[in-house]
């Protein structure tokens, strides 16, 4: 009884945090099931029955589109990230040359610089190259950007993988690429997942580059669709709210699947950077 | 097998110079096979942007024409002599200070909070950690309703508690914009920390705790001479996290408020976005966004360069 009551402290302060956290997320989900008489005339109540009208109204615009435009990007973007990344690494992580110290460091220069510092010249080369306002315009400027820590979180890795391994395997005669690619590479799958994870959040995310190389609903991706949303629905707030939950819902989906591999990823992901 | 390497190094050694230069030279070529896909993409968005900023910022230049006139560094003399520039600098600073005074203190609590003997710890796990994950752009709509006048959540909360003399239109309000976002940008990234937190506590080694049960160490004594100075390099890095992120934020700000009202919440970033794609400033928006990167550049020279001298000193 005495533990109980010494506990209520714990207890009060957990709860202020939940609702600090998780108000809004209640407000949003709450709201999307209203309609919109009902939300003017009692915006905190419950829905007194609940209507999927608003998503059903979500569908029918290009929500889908969106979806899918910021789906292929992030799944090809981190695709390729992770072969360049695991790729770079293997030579600066277990090899010896001069230059292997200049070029790590110039990756890792890369986690403090400002996006906005490259964006005049990379909208301009994007223009140029004729990729403005397509999804492959965008590739280039993510994997970019997500190298630096994936090129960090590899190398951190494979510093760790023991050397007679392909010490033996040239022995064998197994030349450096089949040898990283059916040896290494493979034993890479814990840090695959950390690098996959943490880039694939961002991505899926990002707004910066999208707003400014692609001006057209065909190639908007989720973040830019969502301000469509709010653009066309103005004063429909449970349309809005609707729009942001099936907006927000797959990585909460993906994250209360996986979450503690999520949760490791990005403590990995960040710590080491 | 090591009969095979001892041959292999017996007859390395005979081998001529010839053969060794071939050999090198395939190294090398298989070191720039490895690395030049990753190097390319790097040096094409990154690096050589970077220097392209530099260039264009010494010109007056729409940016849709070709009419570009050298102007030297003119355009750094104007930035100086900018109002908003340097109004948007400070916001930046607030939003540095802000964030590692409310950020990481309050990652640091939900964190140990985590740790702590309460019921549904799972529970409140995921649902501290839910507003990380969101997009950025769908927390700035959610929260310019629960800024909202006339029927957001603050508001409500407000008018429940009996303020209702403190209810206003948070994010419309020059006074009170830039708060309403900073409270945001905490609310977005105190989760992160508090993963951050989470995963370092999880290493420290319980025999300490043991230890310090022992000589009868309270609860504060613990967390004072164990927890935290074991948590003090990641209370570094995420401070470091915390600052070069708050230097160079703009996606909530710009779905937020777009710097407004009157700029009372422009940062560097929004900033350089209006010069260059609303007002087609191109020349100048690369002086806003190349002084972002001095900035960036030089305040992590200094965290680095103090971080070297603190543990040089331990």
């Amino acid at each position: 009884m005495i533990k109980r009551i010494s506990q209520m402290p714990l207890y009060l302060l957990s709860i202020l945090l939940l609702l600090f956290t998780g108000l809004p997320f209640f407000i949003m989900v709450n709201t999307s099931f209203k309609q919109q008489f009902e939300f003017m005339s009692s915006p905190w109540s419950l829905p007194e029955n609940f209507s999927f009208a608003n998503y059903a109204l979500v569908f029918e615009s290009s929500f889908l589109k969106y979806f899918t435009n910021s789906l292929i990007l992030a799944v090809v973007s981190v695709v390729l990230t992770i072969v360049l990344a695991a790729m770079a690494s293997y030579p600066l992580s277990r090899m010896k040359f001069k230059l292997n110290r200049p070029i790590f460091l110039l990756f890792t220069v890369g986690m403090m610089i400002p996006i906005h510092t490259t964006l005049i010249p990379i909208y301009i080369l994007t223009s140029k190259i004729g990729l403005y306002d397509s999804l492959a315009g965008l590739i280039g400027p993510y994997v970019a950007f997500a190298l630096p820590v994936s090129v960090i979180i590899f190398t951190q890795f494979m510093k760790d993988i023991p050397k007679e391994l392909e010490e033996s395997a040239k022995i064998d005669g197994c030349g450096h690429f089949r040898l990283f690619w059916r040896i290494i590479f493979p034993l890479l799958t814990p840090a695959v997942a950390t690098v996959a994870i943490y880039n694939f959040i961002q991505i899926w995310n990002e707004f910066i580059f999208a707003l400014v190389l692609t001006n057209s609903s065909e190639t908007a991706t989720l973040p830019l669709g969502l301000r469509e949303f709010y653009g066309e629905f103005s004063v429909n707030v449970p349309g809005i709210m609707a729009a942001l939950t099936l907006g927000s819902l797959p990585l909460l989906l993906v994250y209360f699947v996986a979450q503690e591999k999520i949760v490791k990823g990005l403590a990995a992901g960040s710590v080491k950077g | 097998m090591l009969e095979k390497v001892e041959k292999l190094s017996a007859q390395q050694v005979t081998t001529s110079t010839l053969i060794k230069k071939a050999k090198k030279r395939k190294e090398i070529l298989t070191i720039v096979g490895f690395i030049a896909p990753a190097l390319i993409v790097y040096g094409v968005y990154v690096v050589y942007s970077i220097f392209m900023t530099f260039y264009y910022s010494m010109f007056d230049w729409s940016g849709i024409d070709k009419n570009l006139v050298f102007l030297g560094l003119d355009n750094y003399i104007k930035l100086f002599q900018d109002d908003i520039f340097w109004k948007s600098l400070g916001n930046n600073s607030l939003l540095v200070i802000t964030s590692l005074l409310t950020q990481i203190p309050l990652g640091l609590i939900m964190a140990l909070l985590l740790f702590s003997p309460i019921r549904g710890m799972r529970f409140f796990r995921s649902i501290y950690f839910m507003p990380f994950l969101m997009s950025t752009v769908a927390i700035g709509i959610l929260f310019i309703f629960i800024y909202d006048g006339n029927f957001g959540l603050l508001n409500g909360l407000l008018g429940a508690i009996g303020l209702e003399s403190l209810q206003q239109a948070w994010i419309g309000n020059e006074q009170t914009a830039i708060w309403a976002v900073i409270a945001t940008v905490c609310w977005q990234f105190a989760p992160f920390y508090m993963i951050l937190f989470r995963a370092a506590i999880v290493g420290i080694p319980e025999e300490l705790y043991e230890a310090a049960d022992i000589d009868g160490a309270k609860k504060w004594q613990r967390f004072k001479n164990i927890t935290l100075p074991l948590l003090m390099p990641i209370i570094i890095t995420s401070s470091i996290l915390s600052i070069i992120g708050s230097l160079k934020y703009f996606d909530l700000i710009y779905v937020m408020t777009g710097g407004g009202p009157n700029n009372s919440t422009e940062l560097m970033a929004t900033y350089m976005y209006r010069q260059t794609f609303t007002n087609f400033n191109m020349g100048y928006g690369s002086t806003i966004s190349f002084s972002m990167f001095m900035i960036a550049l030089g305040v992590t020279v200094v965290i680095l360069l103090g971080d070297k001298r603190r543990r040089g000193e331990e």
